[in-house]
């Protein structure tokens, strides 16, 4: 007959509490998030409405909407991504496929870990001396987009390096002993099964890039412009830095605005983060091993 | 009966008898600075199939991987000595890639590329420049009948290989290594994940197959050796101990007591 010991029961209990302790901590985590969203839309949604989102901001941004700051993010967004995206995966692909492992890789490594650590308000003085000054782009589009893509680079290559890092390295070895060349391996075996993992990362950036203010504050975001930029050489207003602005800078803006410019906000990474999900197990649902 | 010395050296010309496909002389093999194998010294005779016997690391899949200079591939990846392919220094290949094209190698585990069992096939044609359909599907048949495997896949050619039974799959990419008409097949413990009816059909497949190039099967079954192999290398911890002819090995005629006991199953 089995009896539980002592010590049975004591492990059997620990398991229990142990189990209770990590759930406690995952309630916590998530307690943020919930009180946070429930705020913006308590707050905000009544009042986003299409007429929100397609008028511009009047009498001094405390009425009207937030247009021209809506299309502002979209378009630093897609700036940043032409910049980034070729960059970052080429880059990526270099180290994954075809770096040896020498003192140069390490660098090359080490500078991709530093580049994830600057903080933004240095990569947005670096964009200011850079882009701005130097290379005479002035307070723009153009030099905001390329100040986001450097601030958001490192996200590409990590992100691209690990859907790489995926495709398993017997693929390229079989490949190889084909007579396959390194860039036909790449091409035929590494990216199609990659890619959806590249693209996921992609949305990933496209939710921080939209998010940050710091990087466009003095390279290209303007604090109040109610019509829309012409081209990428004009200033623009952007939905982080308007938040900001109308929160801080600004008074008499209605308590509702604010509220109703960050759930715009935080809906345009949610509905980003809900298509890379999505997307993620589109991959799941097809992988081919 | 072959005497092959462990001294013989290639000559000053470097030109190996014609009729050997492969001449190894003094092959070292050494990752960073851990030697996997050194100082082979035989050769692989055209036409015939080479059986490589031993324990696990004694650096059978290394010396595989020099006859294709899969070595430029891997980090940490050196050998010294020579290695004659036709009689030309396996160093002195311009081209790896067309190099690689006439050896098809075939892995212990089966790796069937993410793609269907037709794109798997065609592969090979298809990255030496042949793009035309009907081509295409008169190879891929072609090979897939070599490789006795036609008859189970022709009606789901464009289902995904990986679906394949472990047997299948393994015959999909002796199917692939022959797609690229190779002159030299390595197979390196083919059978290790096939089951015994399986690995009766590929060997089958191998007799017929050595009519038409050469192969060096790289064997965990002293059996499987016995069967296949007219002759037969047996490695050691990163040693090459001897080379004879299978059945003198088999039947006791040792130029070395280890392989004795190896092949009578005292250790290994």
């Amino acid at each position: 007959m089995f009896e539980s010991t002592e010590l049975n029961r004591r492990n059997a209990r620990v398991e229990k509490s142990m189990g209770f302790l990590y759930l406690v901590m995952t309630l916590i985590l998530i307690t943020p998030v919930l009180l946070i969203l429930g705020l913006l839309i308590y707050k905000g949604a009544p009042h986003l409405t299409w007429e929100f989102l397609s008028t511009d901001p009047k009498s001094g941004m405390t009425a009207g909407g937030i247009f021209p700051a809506l299309v502002g993010t979209i378009a630093l967004v897609l700036g940043a991504l032409i910049a980034s995206v070729p960059i970052g995966v080429a880059a990526a692909i270099y180290l994954s496929e075809y770096a040896p492992d020498n003192w140069f890789t390490r660098i090359i490594n080490l500078a991709i870990i530093n580049l994830a650590g600057v903080p933004s308000i240095v990569h947005a003085l670096h964009g200011l001396g850079a882009f701005v000054l130097f290379f005479k782009m002035g307070t723009s589009i153009l030099a905001a987009s390329l100040t986001l893509a450097i601030a958001t680079l490192p996200v590409v290559i990590v992100s691209t390096r690990e859907s790489l890092a995926a495709v398993p390295m017997a693929f390229r070895e079989a490949c190889w002993n084909m007579g396959a060349t390194r860039w036909q391996t790449i091409r035929k075996v590494v990216l199609p099964n990659s890619v959806s993992g590249i693209l996921t990362g992609v949305i990933l950036e496209v939710s921080r890039t939209a998010g940050e203010t710091a990087p466009i504050m003095f390279t290209g975001a303007a604090f109040f412009l109610p019509f829309l930029p012409e081209s990428i050489f004009d200033q623009t207003m952007a939905l982080s830095l308007h938040l900001f602005v109308i929160s801080t800078q600004v008074p008499g803006v209605p308590e509702h605005v604010p509220y109703t410019v960050a759930l715009t906000l935080i809906g345009i990474v949610l509905i980003m983060n809900a298509l890379s999900i999505g997307f993620r197990m589109y991959l799941r649902g097809k992988k081919k091993w | 009966m072959v005497a092959l010395s462990r001294q013989a050296a290639p000559t000053p010309t470097g030109a190996p008898a014609a009729e050997n496909k492969l001449e190894v002389r003094d092959l070292t093999i050494t990752y960073g600075k851990t030697p996997a194998l050194s100082n082979v010294n035989l050769e692989v005779r055209a036409n015939e199939i080479f059986g490589i016997i031993g324990p696990a690391n004694s650096g059978k899949t290394s010396f595989l991987r020099v006859l294709n200079r899969m070595d430029t591939f891997t980090t940490g990846m050196k050998f010294s000595g020579t290695v004659y392919y036709e009689g030309k220094n396996l160093r002195s290949w311009r081209n790896l890639y067309a190099l690689r094209r006439k050896i098809g190698v075939v892995f212990p585990l089966p790796v069937g590329l993410p793609l269907s069992v037709y794109d798997n096939v065609a592969m090979a044609p298809r990255l030496y420049g042949t793009q035309k359909k009907s081509e295409l599907d008169e190879l891929v048949e072609r090979h897939l009948r070599r490789a006795a495997l036609w008859d189970e896949v022709k009606d789901r050619l464009h289902a995904l290989g990986s679906l394949l039974s472990g047997g299948q799959q393994q015959r999909l990419t002796i199917a692939r290594a022959l797609s690229q008409e190779p002159d030299l097949l390595l197979l390196d413990e083919f059978s290790i994940a096939v089951d015994p009816v399986t690995t009766m059909k590929i060997e089958d497949v191998l007799k017929e197959l050595r009519q038409e190039m050469t192969i060096v099967l790289v064997t965990n079954l002293t059996q499987q050796a016995r069967r296949l192999a007219d002759r037969t290398a047996f490695f050691l911890s990163g040693q090459w101990v001897e080379v004879g002819d299978t059945e003198a090995l088999f039947t006791g005629n040792v130029k070395d007591e280890r392989t004795r006991s190896y092949l009578e199953g005292r250790f290994g």
